[in-house]
């Protein structure tokens, strides 16, 4: 079958692989009909995730149809059904699992010794990420193999388009989940940092959840609009200060609410001299991670606000502003997203009409042309927002 | 397929998919050639770093050591910056430190320098490399090619019955359950 794998820093390459094998009765074959380039893709294109292996096929944000099955299903999932892939894997059994923590599954990440090296304790098996996360066959390909399919899908109702639907897989409950993680109060004033797809659903769901106001900040002309569109106040940080403008917008007492949907790649530029610092820094392999975005939030958060932080961060960051953040009370609310705590209501949602996430798709192509379309979501060119790939 | 593709193979299972034959990549000729110049930039500014008076010697250039050795701190960081993803930027550091390489080397020029000619030579070197790293900086991806104002996706709401009516709309829906469970 063919694949986009990862080769190294910016080397994705569209290969001929070998066809994925049931290998546990609780293992089941899609066929995939849609596939997306997210953008924590970019940071392991960008080789900014550890752990990644030359050969790793690429992709978490898939779905399509079931063509084969194992012997463990249990009838929970069958042949030639159709569903969306969530990119968390999930043993459905396990306490964290019961809990509705999915994204720390006990259960399916199958490098878990790495895993807790590296973190302490492992976290939920993951497609297409590093093997810090089980390393498994993303789903930019024709095929995908899904590790304890029985419990890791989301079934799709008849009637609605895998345009509709492929989001529920990762940036729609991702950006649910961030805004659920405010607390959204009816008086209260939301700041959403970044607009590529995770910010634009962070900015609707807050919307739908009874936010006053929600400003929404990022430079890209195109992006602010589309921010704009669904009901957010935009801020250009290369036009004006971002501080300024939302102290403006809360009369001095700053966004209740702040969300980093931006994550561990901030922008930089000589403007914002923090950014080239932590470029440096970054770039001598002395900071894994560019946290701007979380320091301007701590400042400008109003006291006793949350910070919600569903942009990725892989390690360490540098000059955290922590007495700032002590001293104003914040609460920081953060991690991957528990994706299957949150679809059967946002499915619900999308078929009652009240959401329709595939507003966010810029651009359609074959699975042939995405070794140059990581480039062109990368550069922003032709106003490039959300890739979605047909193998 | 690489060697290093195969030998991952050893972390894979069974019915993982693994690499038949390598396709077309997303890293284009221009990012090769800046990965070349970023390197051969390291390289050069290792040995200026470690042995300065191997380089400083041949072009009549003894007693500049230490600035030589300044000049290949200037060369790794350049290096590693065209190694990276701004490597745009690297590779016109690269082409600053080209023009003040060439700018020292005709300090080196003067007639009583006994080894003027590879002063010379270096000069032609540096020249040539220069042009090399302009044409390098040329092509190299990172450029923000940007499409669309803010009007581009002014109708993507997202909300297939409007702004006005999304608004709250989860909140109303949570509170009219409350209700009616409190009912």
């Amino acid at each position: 079958m063919k694949a986009l794998v990862w080769h190294g820093k910016e080397d994705v390459r569209f290969d001929t692989v070998s066809d994925p094998e049931i290998e546990d009765p609780r293992d089941a074959i899609v066929k995939v009909t849609s596939c997306a380039i997210c953008g924590s893709d970019l940071h392991l294109f960008h080789n900014f995730i550890p752990a990644m292996l030359p050969g790793d096929i690429m992709g978490h944000e898939m779905m399509g149809e079931v063509v084969e099955v194992g012997s463990g299903m249990n009838g929970h999932l069958k042949k030639g059904e159709r569903i969306v892939v969530p990119f968390t894997i999930i043993c459905g059994q396990c306490e964290q699992c019961r809990r509705g923590n999915f994204s720390v599954c006990e259960t399916t990440n199958r490098n878990r010794h790495l895993a807790e090296k590296a973190f302490g304790h492992a976290t939920a098996g993951l497609f297409g990420y590093t093997h810090l996360t089980g390393g498994y066959p993303g789903g930019q390909a024709e095929y995908v193999r899904v590790p304890f399919a029985d419990a890791t899908h989301i079934k799709v109702p008849n009637g609605l388009s895998d345009e509709q639907v492929l989001f529920l897989g990762d940036i729609l409950p991702t950006g649910w989940q961030a805004a659920v993680q405010c607390d959204i109060q009816p008086a209260d004033t939301v700041a959403v940092w970044g607009c590529g797809p995770v910010g634009q659903m962070a900015i609707r769901s807050a919307i739908l959840l009874g936010a006053r106001q929600v400003a929404a900040i990022d430079r890209l002309p195109e992006r602010l609009g589309m921010a704009e569109a669904g009901g957010a106040i935009p801020i250009n940080f290369d036009e004006e200060s971002v501080v300024e403008r939302l102290n403006e917008l809360t009369h001095g007492k700053g966004p209740d609410k702040c969300i980093d949907a931006t994550g561990m790649e901030s922008h930089v530029t000589p403007s914002i001299p923090d950014t080239l610092y932590d470029r440096a820094k970054q770039m001598f392999m002395m900071e894994s991670d560019r946290p701007h975005v979380l320091r301007e939030m701590i400042y400008v958060c109003r006291p006793a606000g949350t910070l919600s932080i569903p942009g990725v961060y892989s390690g360490l960051v540098d000059k955290m502003p922590m007495g700032q953040a002590m001293n104003k009370g914040l609460t920081f609310r953060m991690g991957q997203t528990h994706v299957n705590r949150w679809t059967d209501d946002l499915m619900r949602r999308v078929e009652d009409g009240q959401i329709d996430p595939s507003f966010v798709i810029t651009h359609t192509v074959g699975l042939d042309a995405g070794p140059e379309m990581y480039k062109v979501f990368r550069d922003k060119r032709d106003a490039c927002i959300k890739v979605v790939m047909r193998p | 397929m690489g060697y290093l593709s195969r030998l991952s193979n050893v972390v894979r299972s069974e019915g993982d998919p693994k690499i038949i034959s390598a396709g077309r990549s997303s890293l284009g000729a221009g990012d090769r050639f800046a990965r070349a110049l970023g390197w051969f930039s390291i390289g050069l500014g290792l040995s200026e770093l470690l042995a300065p008076r191997l380089v400083a010697g041949p072009l009549g250039m003894g007693g500049n050591e230490g600035l030589l050795r300044a000049y290949g701190a200037r060369e790794i960081g350049a290096g590693v910056l065209s190694l990276s993803t701004e490597k745009r930027a690297g590779l016109w550091s690269r082409v600053a430190g080209d023009v003040l390489d060439m700018a020292t080397l005709m300090t080196a020029l003067r007639r009583d320098n006994p080894k003027r000619s590879n002063a010379m030579l270096a000069l032609g070197l540096v020249a040539g490399v220069t042009a090399l790293d302009i044409i390098g900086a040329q092509r190299a991806a990172g450029g923000q090619r940007r499409g669309g104002g803010r009007g581009r996706y002014a109708d993507r709401s997202g909300f297939p019955q409007g702004v006005q009516k999304a608004r709250g709309a989860a909140r109303d829906e949570e509170k009219r359950r409350t209700t009616a469970a409190a009912s």
